[in-house]
């Protein structure tokens, strides 16, 4: 078979690949799984030299940073994290109405005495006094919090990286605070914390990117359209 | 640049043996410690830009370790553990290389992995000694390597904390001073509200809860707190303490009443920040805008003044330098005297050599007791280029 036109991403398991799959399906090009249903490569129905990669959607992220893939579907949240130079490397088409989570910073309920993100430096600086260190703020969002707090001016904190259960850690001791998604706030509510009243870093969804840095010709450019107008109808 | 060149390699070692020998005929001991650094040390201390400015990653054991962005932590922590009574007086020196992110790529002046050299002294209790003997010896090692026409920039934190002792304000403001000093955007941002008479605004739960916390002493506000907390269905979670966030509590509750910052204040403040001058003339300056706010920081301005005066003493020429009360404001373990030596040709922000007092370090390492203590590191690439620049 010929090399494919176009390449696209899209993630391999999960909401958002059910997701992914009932957008394409809606909009008239079906995806399909090659060969047995657990592979990791697919195509559309009506664009034969499409060519469609499952994988997860943080290496989404990479593939189309280095422009391995033209096309992907993947989480703002991810893109922001991973990427620094992200206006040198993808561009957001369109978002899909799919994958919603807010990134916030969260605190616990009992600090009766925080509400916005101007309180944690002060709060760092007692925190320093009587524990002799700073704050902790787990999260898997290293750069996104880093980035924000900068922007809110608060320092006096360091992060430790947490890849699950972040919520839990302000309760175990092992962080004092949290950056982390949420969708209804449940969670949140269920470990007693709370988000500050500027506390939201990033209101995040799915969104159909493309790599800059992919080899682009002019068909593929003309897929890209006909699939950026498919999934945004 | 480090090592890159087999021929600058040895050039930067053969000046390093130089300066090390210096060192050691000086009465330091050359010590070697660990380039794997725990990273907790450096991000509890110094805190989160001190990760963007560092090599952290976790090994395989999941220890976060960090490649040492500067030796006067590690050399602490080797005095610790040869004297974890933190009693012995010790004169340390060493070479070695540091390592830090550039954000703006590597370059020549400002390269990601660099080599330092430099003496730190611990349990000096003639602290006045203590420094002229450190920045004489830097003075004497850039000066070997075969640097001339140098200046020296100096600055004293510990002026900025006498005069925020001496200010009439309520402590909560003292202690905010302090901590927003290093940190210049939100100083500048905090003093600006204070000169226009803005007050801080509370959280609406602060604003409900000040009727029941006004006048309170701290146990009877934390048993507010804590009946607010049980009938919220709240449980008290986390490692701040019930003490803590009452603490804070009555601190705003005490803003919502108490009248705000005289403007002077601030403006006293902003007057302090902008002296920059040579060193006697600076003096003299604070000593005006002190006293002509009615403050007295006479010991400290006392200090600083005695010290240019065993600085000359010790033949240290102070007719080019500078003293800058805004100096010295990044790096927070500074507590007392900060220096830099400046090369000609080269700015501010690319000194030789830096400095400065660190009394506060060695307890928040751990040391059962303060330790004084002062050191300085020699930039050696820099010190390089800047005599090979002056001798081409």
């Amino acid at each position: 078979m010929s090399a494919p036109s176009l390449v696209i991403a899209v993630p391999s398991k999960g909401r958002l690949k059910e997701k992914a799959a009932e957008l394409f399906d809606a909009a008239g090009f079906t995806l399909r799984v090659k060969g047995h249903e657990r592979g990791y490569r697919g195509q559309l129905d009506g664009l034969p030299d499409v060519a469609v990669e499952y994988t997860s959607a943080a290496e989404i992220v990479h593939q189309l940073r280095s422009g391995r893939v033209h096309l992907g579907i993947t989480g703002e949240d991810l893109v922001r994290e991973t990427v620094h130079d992200v206006d040198e490397r993808i561009a957001f088409l369109t978002p899909l109405g799919f994958g919603h989570a807010d990134v916030v910073v969260a605190v616990p309920e009992c600090w009766l005495d925080v509400s916005r993100m101007a309180d944690l430096e002060d709060v760092a600086e007692q925190f320093a006094r009587n524990h002799g260190r700073g704050l902790r703020v787990a999260t898997k969002y290293m750069n996104l919090t880093r980035r924000f707090f900068a922007q809110k001016g608060v320092t006096g904190y360091r992060i430790v990286e947490s890849v699950g259960a972040t919520e839990a850690t302000p309760a175990t001791g092992t962080s004092e605070l949290i950056v982390d998604i949420t969708s209804t706030g449940t969670t949140l509510k269920a470990n007693h914390l709370k988000v500050l009243e500027d506390g939201l870093i990033l209101r995040s969804q799915a969104h159909l990117l493309a790599s800059k840095r992919a080899a682009w010709d002019a068909r593929a450019e003309t897929l890209r359209d006909t699939i950026l107008r498919a999934l945004s109808a | 640049m480090t090592a890159e060149s087999a021929k600058a390699f040895e050039a930067l070692e053969g000046q390093a043996r130089d300066l090390v020998g210096l060192f050691g005929r000086a009465g330091y001991e050359f010590v070697a410690p660990a380039i794997l650094q725990p990273a907790s040390v450096f991000l509890d201390q110094i805190g989160e830009q001190v990760r963007a400015r560092s090599y952290v990653f976790t090994d395989l054991a999941g220890e976060e370790l960090c490649l040492r962005p500067d030796l006067t932590v590690p050399v602490s922590r080797l005095y610790l553990e040869r004297h974890p009574q933190a009693d012995a007086e010790a004169r340390y020196c060493y070479n070695g290389p540091a390592f830090r992110f550039q954000p703006l790529g590597p370059s020549a002046t400002h390269p990601r992995e660099f080599r330092q050299a430099g003496v730190e002294c611990f349990g000096a209790s003639d602290k006045a000694a203590a420094e002229v003997e450190v920045l004489r010896l830097a003075t004497d090692a850039v000066r070997s390597a075969g640097l001339s026409g140098f200046r020296l920039r100096f600055g004293d934190i510990a002026l900025f904390y006498a005069l925020v002792d001496a200010l009439d304000l309520p402590e909560r403001w003292r202690l905010k001073l302090r901590h927003y000093f290093w940190r210049p955007p939100s100083f500048h941002a905090l003093l600006d509200k204070l000169a226009k008479g803005e007050r801080i605004a509370p959280n609406g739960l602060v604003t409900a809860l000040s009727d029941q916390l006004a006048g309170k002493d701290q146990a009877e506000a934390e048993d507010v707190v804590s009946a607010y907390l049980d009938a919220q269905g709240i449980p008290l979670a986390g490692n701040r303490t019930l003490r803590e966030i009452t603490a804070r509590l009555l601190d705003q509750t005490a803003d919502l009443y108490a009248a705000t910052l005289p403007k002077e204040v601030a403006t006293v403040i902003e007057y302090f920040l902008a002296v920059s001058a040579a060193p006697r003339e600076a003096v003299d300056r604070i000593a005006m805008v002190a006293h002509g706010a009615g403050l007295d920081i006479d010991a400290a301005l006392g200090v600083a003044a005695r010290r240019f005066d065993l600085l000359e003493e010790a033949g240290i020429d102070l007719t080019a330098a500078t003293f800058a009360t805004e100096f010295g404001r990044k790096l927070e373990y500074y507590s007392g005297l900060v220096f830099q030596i400046e090369a000609p040709g080269m700015d501010e922000t690319e000194p030789v050599a830096g400095g400065g007092r660190y009394d506060n370090l060695l307890t928040a390492l751990g040391a059962p007791r303060p330790v004084p203590a002062v050191g300085s590191a020699i930039h050696t690439e820099r010190l390089l280029a800047a005599v090979g620049r002056a001798s081409s």
